[in-house]
Order: structure tokens, then sequence, then C-alpha cells
């Protein structure tokens, strides 16, 4: 996969290689996703996995944002936040097939995938664990005196943990370069945010800790891409955690472990109906960034990329027996 | 050789280990400005400055948690908590963060994490200021855990856990911070993780003491050898990784095991090395073995109740004595655990 857009500059007229290149990240995210649901109904998966299907424009537009040298904390749901960073999604789907040649060698799932080559310390199978692991890797690069910024990803349920308070109010006081991106798609499994929350909007917690915050539309990938760039500079320049929230909706359930659906049918198909990936398809036709054979050329690139990392995936052997009893210590 | 405190002892090794390496910081609540509330990070702010001694708000899972991200990113964090039961708000970050983050990532990270927690039973502070969980933690794969007895053992071994690159829970007891001994001079004194002391020799019966309970110990050998009875006495120092060789050698010689620790009985320490010794050195034992641990209650306050709770003396001796059952014959007072409340 090119990693051109998490490298790139942050030049306000953005080129139209970086916006189709968001494109196709958006789309080689829910190819991946969708794979694993047929993956998943012939019984390839040992274990779980969370869907990202329907939020693709967060990850994508928050991780345009990074450098090479910045950090990024992922979620139980971080396939996304993976691939928009650059992970390898043969690497990838072997972990979720719990392969040997999988990030974590198989040990670790679809929940404990890391690249800490590419300043991806984890997605965590832990609601809110991820937060302050964030708030240290903002201390530590500035003990080692380096310009990195942490992009600290979590949903709507994380804001009900204590560490989501802890952190946020650590990092304030010591104005770290982090970036608190809080994924609100409005459900906690089978948890309403309007029932589990007393704020409606989990943005107006910033003011409790007097740091940034702005509400965003998760489903317009420009959209988030402004607003976590906004945040990011402001914390390359030293002045502190910003909060963003970015509203958007899981289409899957819970996990695809999870077979009882309570969310209104309604509800999942008006949110269907605000799918980010056919949003941002039309405007790319409508500015004339891309013509719809051009696009049609990305999605069948996709599907290509897509179909060699599911190869890489199942050609990859279980891991060996032995290798179960290897490295619990340095 | 020079005489020095444990809790300056441990300031030395922090001091030292600051020195020789960049990346290791320290931070907790009052470890800054009034140098922790011990005593033992006294004048660090003031030689390394804000950066690299941090005082924390009071918020133990994002100070756990901080450590374990600074420690992916490549610091080396030393963090402290002021009552060893603090941490039980910072268990989610040490025992589904630091210590699993080598292995479900298939060997990708390495967690330099140091862990600093006093153990304060024995100065009344109750059942929220007197824990000691050390099993908790030994229970949990990924985790090294270490409780030093004596100041150069504390200096060595912090220094140790400091160049280890693994997360490790450094148990120190309250009381014994100001216990004095003596401490080599040298910045490389180390003691290495893992490996056990003989701290007395004696041929009748082996005592293994954890932290608080070694110079308990070791002051009933000395009473009992007036009574002819010699004991050994060895202090672990690593609960875990544990050096099980020097415990089977002694037991090999004296054919009797007392086993000390300051958690509670049930499920303790004591219980796990009892195990240990059962399967690798059952046949070498000449009487069953004993276990000298804290009743089963919540530590009180009352100096009389707490005493009654506690690891004491004549816990000791009379286990060593009921542990020679065979030689001396039944003793008077028989070693029964301490009463439980059902």
């Amino acid at each position: 996969m090119k990693r051109d857009a998490t490298r790139r500059g942050r030049s306000p007229d953005l080129p139209p290689d970086t916006l189709l290149e968001w494109y196709r990240q958006m789309c080689s995210i829910r190819a991946f996703e969708r794979e694993i649901v047929s993956l998943n109904k012939a019984g390839l998966i040992p274990g779980t996995a969370h869907l990202y299907i329907g939020m693709e424009a967060i990850a994508v537009g928050a991780c345009a944002s990074m450098k090479r040298e910045d950090f990024l904390t992922s979620t139980h749901r971080g396939h996304g936040h993976a691939i928009a960073r650059g992970l390898d999604p043969g690497r990838m789907m072997a972990e979720v097939l719990g392969r040997s040649d999988g990030y974590c060698r198989g040990k670790g799932g679809s929940m404990h995938i890391t690249d800490i080559s590419l300043g991806m310390l984890g997605a965590d199978g832990i609601v809110g664990g991820g937060i302050p692991v964030a708030v240290g890797a903002g201390l530590g690069t500035r003990l080692k005196g380096g310009r990195s910024v942490v992009f600290c990803f979590f949903g709507e349920g994380a804001c009900n943990q204590g560490s989501f308070h802890e952190s946020l109010n650590m990092a304030a006081i010591y104005r770290l370069p982090v970036v608190f991106i809080c994924e609100n798609n409005l459900w906690a499994l089978s948890g309403p945010f309007a029932e589990m929350s007393a704020v409606g909007s989990i943005v107006d917690r910033a003011a409790s800790y007097e740091m940034p915050g702005e509400k965003v539309d998760g489903n317009d990938v420009e959209a988030v891409f402004r607003a976590v760039d906004k945040a990011a500079s402001r914390a390359r320049k030293g002045t502190g955690p910003s909060l963003l929230e970015c509203l958007s909706y899981r289409w899957e359930g819970h996990s695809i472990f999870t077979r009882v659906e309570i969310r209104p049918q309604q509800e999942i198909e008006e949110w269907k109906r605000r799918d980010p990936i056919e949003r941002y398809r039309s405007r790319l036709l409508e500015r004339g960034i891309a013509t719809p054979s051009l696009l049609q050329r990305i999605d069948l690139e996709v599907a290509a990329s897509l179909d060699s990392a599911v190869n890489f995936a199942k050609n990859s052997p279980p891991p060996d027996k032995a290798t179960a009893f290897e490295g619990v210590y340095s | 050789m020079r005489t020095v405190s444990y809790a300056e002892a441990l300031n030395e090794a922090l001091k030292e280990e600051m020195r020789r390496d960049a990346l290791v910081f320290m931070m907790g609540e009052d470890v800054g400005k009034m140098g922790g509330l011990f005593k033992v990070t006294q004048g660090l702010l003031e030689e390394f400055g804000p950066q690299r001694v941090i005082d924390t708000p009071i918020s133990e899972a994002a100070i756990a948690g901080a450590g374990v991200g600074s420690a992916l990113v490549g610091t080396r964090p030393v963090i402290e908590f002021q009552f060893l039961d603090f941490i039980t708000i910072a268990m989610d970050q040490i025992v589904n963060h630091a210590a699993k983050s080598r292995y479900m990532t298939g060997g990708m990270v390495s967690l330099p994490l140091v862990i600093r927690a006093p153990v304060c039973a024995g100065i009344g502070l109750g059942a929220q200021h007197s824990q000691s969980l050390e099993a908790w933690f030994v229970h949990v794969p990924g985790i090294k855990v270490v409780m030093p007895s004596t100041p150069a053992d504390a200096k060595g071994l912090l220094k140790s856990a400091i160049r280890d690159n693994n997360p490790i829970l450094f148990l120190e007891h309250r009381l014994l911070y100001a216990q004095t001994g003596p401490v080599p001079e040298e910045t490389e004194h180390l003691v290495p993780l893992g490996l056990a002391e003989v701290k007395r020799s004696g041929t009748d019966v082996t005592v293994v003491a954890t932290g608080r309970t070694v110079p308990l110990a070791l002051t009933v050998a000395s009473s009992l050898s007036a009574e002819g009875i010699e004991v050994e006495v060895i202090d672990p120092r690593t609960l875990k990784p544990l050096d099980t060789a020097t415990i089977v050698r002694s037991v090999k010689k004296t054919n009797r095991l007392v086993i000390v620790n300051d958690g509670c009985r049930t499920c303790g320490y004591a219980a796990e090395l009892m195990a240990v010794i059962m399967e690798e050195s059952f046949f070498d034992l000449d009487a069953p073995i004993q276990r000298v641990c804290a009743a089963d209650v919540p530590m009180p306050v009352a100096a009389a109740l707490q005493k009654a709770v506690m690891v004491s003396e004549e816990d000791i001796a009379t286990a060593c004595r009921v542990a020679m059952v065979d030689k001396l014959g039944r003793p008077g007072n028989p070693s029964e655990p301490k009463e439980t409340q059902t």
C-alpha cells in the first residue's frame, strides 16, 4: 500500500493524488472488513473482530495528518486506523486469522494488531485502555526531545471510563502533544449514547480540561482531516492537547461474534444512506477530481490488492505450538 | 563498608541510574517537590528537573498508563504508587497492558517499566494502606516481582530492575526504610534479578522469608541457635522469577521448611512456594512444610489487633519448632494458622 498520504505535508490545497488516496484507503478498509465477514462465515476466524464499516472517513481523515514520527493508539475496532496508517493488510489479515505471519505471530489477533515501526502502539481490547497509554507516549516523546504527535482514538463508550478523565486532565496539565479523537458511533454495544452519557456531546467535556474541542461530521473525510490537522498543528506547536468528537455509525453489529442486534433497523438504514464512501465518491466526481472510470480503476485495484492480502494470510501457516510458551519476557 | 539506610539506598539507585541513562525518569504522586511521602525520591527534582521528575495528579490509572505508553516509545519510566494498596486503581494498565504487551504482540514490544510501591503494614494505617498484594502480581505472566529486605539488596535490585526490559513490580516495606546496613560504594553495585540469597547458614531447618520478615527470621534464628536449633534463612529477593534451586538445595540439607510471608494466608505467596517445594523436593522433607502468614482478615488499626494479625517473631519460632517435631517432640504451643473470621 502507498503511504504517501501519511507522509504528505499540510497544504490547505490538497493535491488530487492525496484526495484520491483517501478514497482508496476508505475502500480498502471497507473491503478488508467485508472480507472478514465472509471469512467468518467460512469458519476461518478463530476469535472475534469488530468491524469499522461505516466509520472509514474518521481513520482516513485523521491519519492523513500524521507524520512519519507520530504515534497512534487504537481500539478494539482498530482495523481502519491500522490500514489508514499504512500497515500491511496481508499481515493484518494473517493476524486476524491467527497465522504465523501476522503482526503478532498469531498471539494477538484482531484486537492487538500493533506495528511499532509505524508508531502504531496497538489496538486495545480494553475500552478506554489506550487513552492513558497515549498520554504516556506524549510524555515519552517530549522527554526524548521529539516533535511527535500522538493520535489517540477511542469510542464514546470509553468516555465514561475513569481513564478518560484522568488522561485528559493529565495531558492538559502537562500540555502534551496528544489529539484525542472520539469516534462517537452512538452505541456502546447495546448502550445508546443518549442513555449512557450525562452530556449530549462528548466535545462539551473538553471544557472540563480547558482544552480546545471540536465536533465533526465523522462521515466527511475532509471535515475530519481539517479538524484533526488543526489539532495536530496545535500539538506540534506545543500548545497542548485537543478533544475532537467525530460523529458516525457502525453498520455492523458490535462484533462478528454478536448475534443480537437491538439497534432500530430504521436508524441503521438512515446511517447507511450517509455512507462516507458514497458521499466522497460523489464529491470527487462533482468537483472533477476524478472520473467514473478512474474511480472504477481504483475499485479494481483495491479488490486486487485485498485478494493478494487474503491469499497471503490464508497461505501463512499456523504458528508452531512451541511458540505459545515463548516471548512472555524480553 | 559504609552504612546506609534502606530509603537512602533506593534514593542512590534512582539517582545513579538517572545519571547513567537520560531516558530514565520518575513519576508519581508527591515524588518531586516533596521528595516522596517516605523521602525515597528526595533531591531528584533538584538534580534532574521537572521533565524527569514528574509530580502527578492523584490519577493512578493514568500514572500506570503513562508508564506503559512512555515505555512503548522508548523511555524507561519508574513510577511510584504511594501505597501498594493504591495500585488496585491501576490494575487494568498493569495487568492488561504492561504485563501482556510483549507476548500479545508476538515479541515486537519491550516494556521497561519499574513500578515502585511500599507495603505499609505495621504502622497502624488500617485496611486500605497495609496490604501485601505481591501474590496477585506473581500470578500474572509478564511481570517480575522484586522484594528486597536489606539496603544493599534494595539498591542493587532497583538498579537491575531499571536496566531490565520488562515490567517490574518493586516492593519496598515501610518498616524497612529506616533500617541501616552496609552498602558497597561503587555505582556498579548490581544484584541480579532471579537470584535468592542465603542470609544465614544453618543445618536444621530452612526458613524462606520475604521483605520485612527476613530480619524477623534472622532474629529468630539467633535465638533458636541458643537452643541448639540451627536455622538457615533464605531471602528469594525476587519473588518472580523465583530461584527455586537455592531453596531446594537448602531443603535437601535441612529436610525441613518454614515459609514466611506478610501476605494473607489463603492463596498467598507462601502457598505457591509450598506447592513448588512439594513438586520439587517432597521426598527430601522430614516434616510438613509450615507457613507463617498474615491472618485472612483486613488489617485492623489498634496496635494489639494489628500485632495479632501480622507475622511475628513468635510465630516464626513456633513454626520452626513444629517443623522439628520429630526431633524435639510436640512443642507446647503448636503452630496453627492465625484465626480467620468465618
